[in-house]
Parts: C-alpha cells; sequence; structure tokens
C-alpha cells in the first residue's frame, strides 16, 4: 500500500531557480506587512510585533525582504552581504558539510549564495529570541539557501526559524544548508517550525559544531503538511558540550518524513539527548537517531515514541555506537496505539471518546519545550489542538 | 440511586459475577467487602461501563435510569464517579488540566481544592506520573472533588496510604459525600443544609471504616453478594471467623 517510491527522490529539472517576479517590495516595518504574508510568517513563529524579537530575517523565494536587529551585540544579516563585511567568514562556509555530500549539495553549492548569517558576540546574552522567515511563494520554485549562526564564546542566543509556502504551491523545492558554530561555553537554542505544503520537497542539510561546555538545543516541529522531508543534521560535541534535539512530527496522509538526529560524541564529559514524538495519521514518517560515543566519559540518550492514528508507516530506527568503554547510552522506542485504560479513564470524568482521544493526543505531543516565549508555546498549543482535529 | 438486579458479568470468556443483587439509597454509605479476587473491581467497572466486562444478564439502573448498557462517559454525567485503585499515567497532561477537565463546565479553584487534599505540589505533574500510592488516591479524590458526582465508587481507598494520609483522605471522601464533622466550621450549615450524597465503598482492610461512616456492608463472594447487613459488624465477622465462615450465615 505505501511505497517509498517518488517521494524520497528529488527531481531537480522539475523546479524553476529563477524567480519570476523578480522583485518583491522590502517591507520596512514587521507591523505594516501586508496581511497575506503576515498571515504566512505569523503561523510559523514569526511575531510581528518587533518589540518581542531581537532582529528579524524574512527571505521569499530569493529575495531578503526584511532585515532588522534591534540589539547591540548580533549580527543578522543576509549571507552574501555577510560575506562582504567579514573576510573571516568565508573559511566558515562548506566547513562542516562538503558540498561533495549528495545531490543537494551539490546543487547548492552551485547557485547563488542566499539565506542568512546570525552572530551572537563574546559574551553577549540576548534575551529576545532573534526570528528567521524563509518562505516560498513561486509555484515550482527551489529554494536554494545557506545559512550561518555563530554563537561566540558565552554568549546566548535563541533563533525561531519558521518556514512557509504560499499555499496555492502546486509543489517547491527547498535546500538548506546550514552550518553553526557553538563556541566555547556559548548557548544556542534554534527552533523550528514548518510548515510547507502538500506536495513541497524539504532538503535540510544541517552541521552543528559544539566546543567545550557549549550548549546547542534544537526544537523541531512539523506538525502541516509536508511532501517529503529528509533531515538529518549532524552535531559534533567537545568535551563537556551538550546537545538537546527535540522533534515533534505529524505525517497526515501523503506525508513523507525522514528526520533524524546524529550527535557524534567527541569530547570527555558530552552529553546528549535526542527525543521525538510522532504520530503517523496516513503518512510515512522514519524517525532515526544516532548517537556515537567515540571518547570515554560521554552520556547519551534517545527517546522515540510514535503513536499510529491512521495506517501509514512509522518506522522507528534509534542507532547507539560506541568505540571505547566508558562510553553510557541508551534508548528508548515504542511505536503504538492509545491505550483504551487511558481513554476511559478519561471518558469516566464525563469526557466523550473523541475529547478524551484528543486529550491525550496533546499530551503525547506535550514536550516540554524549554525558553519557548510565552505567546508561542500557546500558538503552538492551539497548532496541535488544530492538528489533532484535521487527523480525527 | 443505585439498583443492581441479577447482575451476571463475564471477563475474557470467564465468568466473575454470577448473580449480584444490590441497592444503595440515595445519601447512603454502603461497604463491599470481598476476598482478593472475588470480583469487587469487576463490579464496579462493570457499573460504570468499562469495555472488557459483558454483562451477560440483569439489569443495572442508577436514577431511575436504566443504564445497563449506557455509554461510559454518560454514566459519568448522569452522576456516578470513581476513585481507581490503580489509575493510568497520562503522559503530558497535568493533573491541575485534569482536574479542569473534570469539572466540565463548571469552574473550579484548582488550587483551593488541592490545599485542602496537600497536593499542591502535583498539580503541574502528568497525571498519576510517579505518584506514591497515597498520592494518587488524593489525586483521585481532587479529580472527584471537581467532578461532583452523585454517587461516588471507590476502590479500595485505603490500599497503599499511610496512617498520617488516610485521616486526609476520610475528610475528603466526607467533603465529596456531605457528611461527616467538618474542621472548618463555616461550611458546617452547608453540610447540615446539603443532601448527602451516595457511596460504594470497596474495602479489603475495613481500615477506611475508622473515618466514614457507613450505613450498611456487604460481602461478595463467590460471584454473590452473600451478606447484607451493619458493616463493622461484618467486619468484626470477617476477622474473626475469615470470609468463608462469615459468608456461611447467609440468610
Ligand atoms: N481484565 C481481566 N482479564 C481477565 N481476568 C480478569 C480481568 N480483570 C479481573 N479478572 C479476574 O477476575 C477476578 C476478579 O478480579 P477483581 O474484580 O479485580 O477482584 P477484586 O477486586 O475483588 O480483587 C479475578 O480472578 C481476576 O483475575
Ligand atoms: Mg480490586
Amino acid at each position: 500500500m505505501h511505497s517509498v517510491n517518488d517521494k524520497t527522490i528529488v527531481n531537480l529539472s522539475d523546479f524553476n531557480s529563477r524567480a519570476e517576479k523578480n522583485e518583491y517590495a522590502y517591507i520596512d516595518s514587521l507591523e505594516a506587512m501586508e496581511k497575506t504574508d503576515a498571515d504566512e510568517f505569523v503561523k510559523v513563529g514569526i511575531e510581528t510585533d518587533a518589540s518581542l524579537r531581537a532582529g528579524t530575517f524574512i527571505q521569499k523565494d530569493n529575495a531578503v525582504v526584511h532585515c532588522s536587529n534591534s540589539s547591540d551585540g548580533t549580527d543578522v544579516m543576509g549571507i552574501a552581504g555577510a560575506l562582504e563585511a567579514f573576510p573571516w567568514l568565508e573559511s566558515h562556509v562548506w566547513k562542516l558539510l562538503s558540498p561533495e555530500k549528495d545531490d543537494m549539495t551539490r546543487e547548492a553549492a552551485q547557485s547563488p549564495l542566499q539565506g542568512f548569517f546570525i552572530r551572537s558576540h563574546k559574551d553577549v546574552k540576548i534575551e529576545k529570541p532573534l526570528q528567521t522567515c524563509l518562505h516560498i511563494a513561486q509555484d515550482k520554485f527551489s529554494q536554494k539557501v545557506h545559512n550561518i549562526v555563530i554563537a561566540e564564546e558565552n554568549s546566548e542566543v535563541h533563533i525561531i526559524a519558521g518556514c512557509s509556502t504560499s499555499p496555492h504551491l502546486t509543489t517547491g523545492l527547498h535546500i538548506g544548508v546550514s552550518e553553526f558554530y557553538v563556541k566555547k561555553g556559548a548557548t544556542l537554542k534554534y527552533t523550528m517550525i514548518h510548515d510547507w505544503g502538500e506536495n513541497v520537497f524539504v532538503r535540510p542539510r544541517t552541521a552543528v559544531h559544539v566546543e567545550e561546555g557549549g550548549v546547542f538545543i534544537s526544537n523541531y516541529i512539523s506538525l502541516k503538511p509536508v511532501g517529503s522531508l529528509e533531515s538529518n543534521p549532524v552535531t559534533y560535541l567537545e568535551k563537556n558540550a551538550t546537545a538537546t534535539m527535540n522533534s515533534i512530527l505529524v505525517a497526515g496522509e501523503g506525508a513523507h518524513m525522514d528526520v533524524g538526529s546524529v550527535v557524534e560524541l567527541n569530547g570527555e564529559g558530552a552529553r546528549a539527548e535526542i527525543i521525538s514524538r510522532a504520530i503517523v495519521a496516513g503518512g510515512t514518517i522514519i524517525s532515526r537517531g544516532h548517537l556515537k560515543g567515540n571518547v570515554h566519559g560521554v552520556k547519551g540518550h534517545l527517546e522515540c515514541k510514535g503513536l499510529i492514528l491512521k495506517d501509514g508507516l512509522l518506522h522507528a530506527i534509534p542507532e547507539l555506537s560506541g568505540a571505547v568503554p566508558g562510553v553510557e547510552m541508551s534508548h528508548e522506542a515504542a511505536v503504538g496505539k492509545i491505550d483504551r485504560r487511558e481513554i476511559e479513564y478519561l471518558m469516566a470524568r464525563g469526557l466523550t471518546e473523541d475529547d478524551a482521544v484528543s486529550t491525550i493526543v496533546r499530551g503525547f505531543l506535550n514536550v516540554d519545550i524549554e525558553g519557548l516565549p510565552e505567546e508561542l508555546a500557546q500558538k503552538m498549543d492551539q497548532a496541535v489542538k488544530d492538528t489533532e482535529q484535521d487527523m480525527m | 440511586m443505585l439498583l443492581i438486579e441479577e447482575l451476571k458479568v463475564e471477563v475474557g470468556d470467564k465468568e466473575i459475577l454470577q448473580n449480584v443483587n444490590l441497592h444503595v439509597p440515595p445519601g447512603e454509605t454502603h461497604i463491599l467487602f470481598g476476598p482478593n479476587g472475588s470480583g469487587k473491581t469487576s463490579l464496579m467497572m462493570t457499573i460504570m461501563g468499562f469495555s472488557g466486562y459483558r454483562i451477560t444478564r440483569g439489569k443495572i439502573t442508577f436514577k431511575g435510569e436504566d443504564v445497563t448498557h449506557m455509554p461510559l462517559h454518560e454514566r459519568a454525567r448522569l452522576g456516578i464517579g470513581v476513585l481507581f485503585q490503580r489509575p493510568p499515567t497520562i503522559n503530558g497532561l497535568t493533573t491541575r488540566r485534569m482536574v479542569e477537565l473534570c469539572a466540565g463546565d463548571r469552574c473550579v479553584d484548582v488550587d483551593q481544592l488541592s490545599s485542602h487534599l496537600q497536593f499542591d505540589n502535583f498539580l503541574e505533574r502528568d497525571v498519576n506520573h510517579n505518584l506514591s500510592g497515597g498520592e494518587i488516591k488524593r489525586s483521585e479524590m481532587l479529580q472527584l472533588m471537581a467532578q461532583e458526582p452523585d454517587m461516588v465508587l471507590l476502590d479500595e481507598p485505603e490500599s497503599g496510604v499511610d496512617l498520617e494520609s488516610i485521616a486526609l483522605l476520610g475528610e475528603s471522601i466526607n467533603t465529596v459525600l456531605n457528611r461527616g464533622i467538618k474542621r472548618n466550621p463555616s461550611c458546617q450549615k452547608g453540610i447540615i443544609s446539603e443532601k448527602p450524597k451516595s457511596a460504594l465503598v470497596i474495602t479489603h482492610t475495613g481500615h477506611i471504616l475508622d473515618y466514614i461512616t457507613a450505613d450498611r456492608g456487604q460481602v461478595l463472594y463467590k460471584g454473590q453478594l452473600r451478606c447484607s447487613r451493619n458493616a463493622r459488624e461484618i467486619l468484626k465477622w470477617i476477622h474473626e471467623y475469615g470470609y468463608e465462615e462469615c459468608v456461611g450465615c447467609t440468610v
């Protein structure tokens, strides 16, 4: 019934790299944004009240339509401009990832540089989150970006990264190369909220390097339909560095998601946690996770939980590999259905069966994402409610 | 309030209850004794309408309505509430939210209710996650307080509860039932003016009888209710002679 055929293969010739409508008007202030745009951006976490964000970067197809920065101690720029402004940045491009990795990276490497550069300066702790939005508006467009994020020593930054497409798209392609550098003692929190659309192909290629004592927290949330998503970021941890990778995935009819995380624990005292919640409601989710303990004195845990609500495929692939004695890694994977006892427990308190099921599903998806701004947390809660209504 | 006639129940393909007849009038608290495995929990689950308890004969009437085949949540809405002995954990759902859900459309002050039960510290925890025996019972009582049922079915409320908290638990049961003497005198008038609610309390040890007032007791033995008399008296008999002898006197 379910084949993994065309969904996994991107035929580059199906997509168009040239923007037909080259000019999108630059958005001077977020508050003055056109409603059609705002609606697209807001649903993936973009806050239009600029006072709630430390900076904003918005790219539509291949045009940067907004870039602003209200905080000292950060840089928020288009990547091309950043490379001109900072010659040293060149050495950070294609450093963690090889352009020869696969067809997608090759395609990105041959394209003009687009995407964002974000940097938090040494010792600067940015209280409000920064936000980025990469949006595809043109049908069959292939958006290729190369994003660089640097959290300098002892700095702290939270980036909310939204991705969306316009509703009329028959198809589209997003290739996103991202290289993140978390320097000594720094903390980078990266929250991705994606709403791609039914026939959109999404191919992120991400690598993260976390130096001594650094912290990388990644939250990946994809509740809305996506044609085909393949994402398997690699994180390299040095001494006493930690990584937490949370993902919340929902695959409705027609969705194909192959999502995971690889964390290499390369320094003593490194810690990693990979947590995923996956709901299959007619689609396919391949939920991966791989912890590699390369030196002694490292610890990791992988937790992969899935619920199948409607026929589809949920394939959990948790992997652990240890190379030396003294690594401590564990995993926990569970794929199942909702426990009848839980449903009836709630019904005994007066909830209808449907309400009981939705309450349980909402709870299942309710991974505590630490540090999510209140208004966004509420928005996510609503999105989960909507999602669960769509599924029933 | 609750009337059970000639009830026969199977679980799997095993007959658990053969012929149960029971009447709990409005405002009365009945105690259900019985050895382990005699089917006390099964009877309670059947009254509530849980799946897996197949009624092959008989009838259950609640508030004059035939509820024998009524869906579970409708029985709850009609006014039956249950304290479960081993309720499941629900991940991602806080106890606070659960208590709000129990209240339905009514408004409840969850913090106030939980401070009476000394449960404040657990409100943000997932329902029944990592709770001790006693904490589970208090969580269940908290939910019942919000639900305000007209009849409560309590399944071994004292099991796993230490001596200190059993008094607290007993007090909360009395509150839910509008019975007993309250420590807080301002509520006294309310208790007297409000009609007591009905209860069916399952107990194996009988300890809970020190804290709540019982109107009557029954013993479930080999699929049938064998005797019906003063609950304390039954308890004495059971202590003295054991279940077998006790039910031997059945009239
Ligand atoms: N879900 C079930 N499946 C199979 N047997 C059950 C189930 N629930 C209860 N039983 C059996 O029914 C009998 C009565 O159990 P129970 O109602 O729990 O008794 P009690 O509460 O009096 O200890 C026992 O023999 C028990 O093993
Ligand atoms: Mg029992």
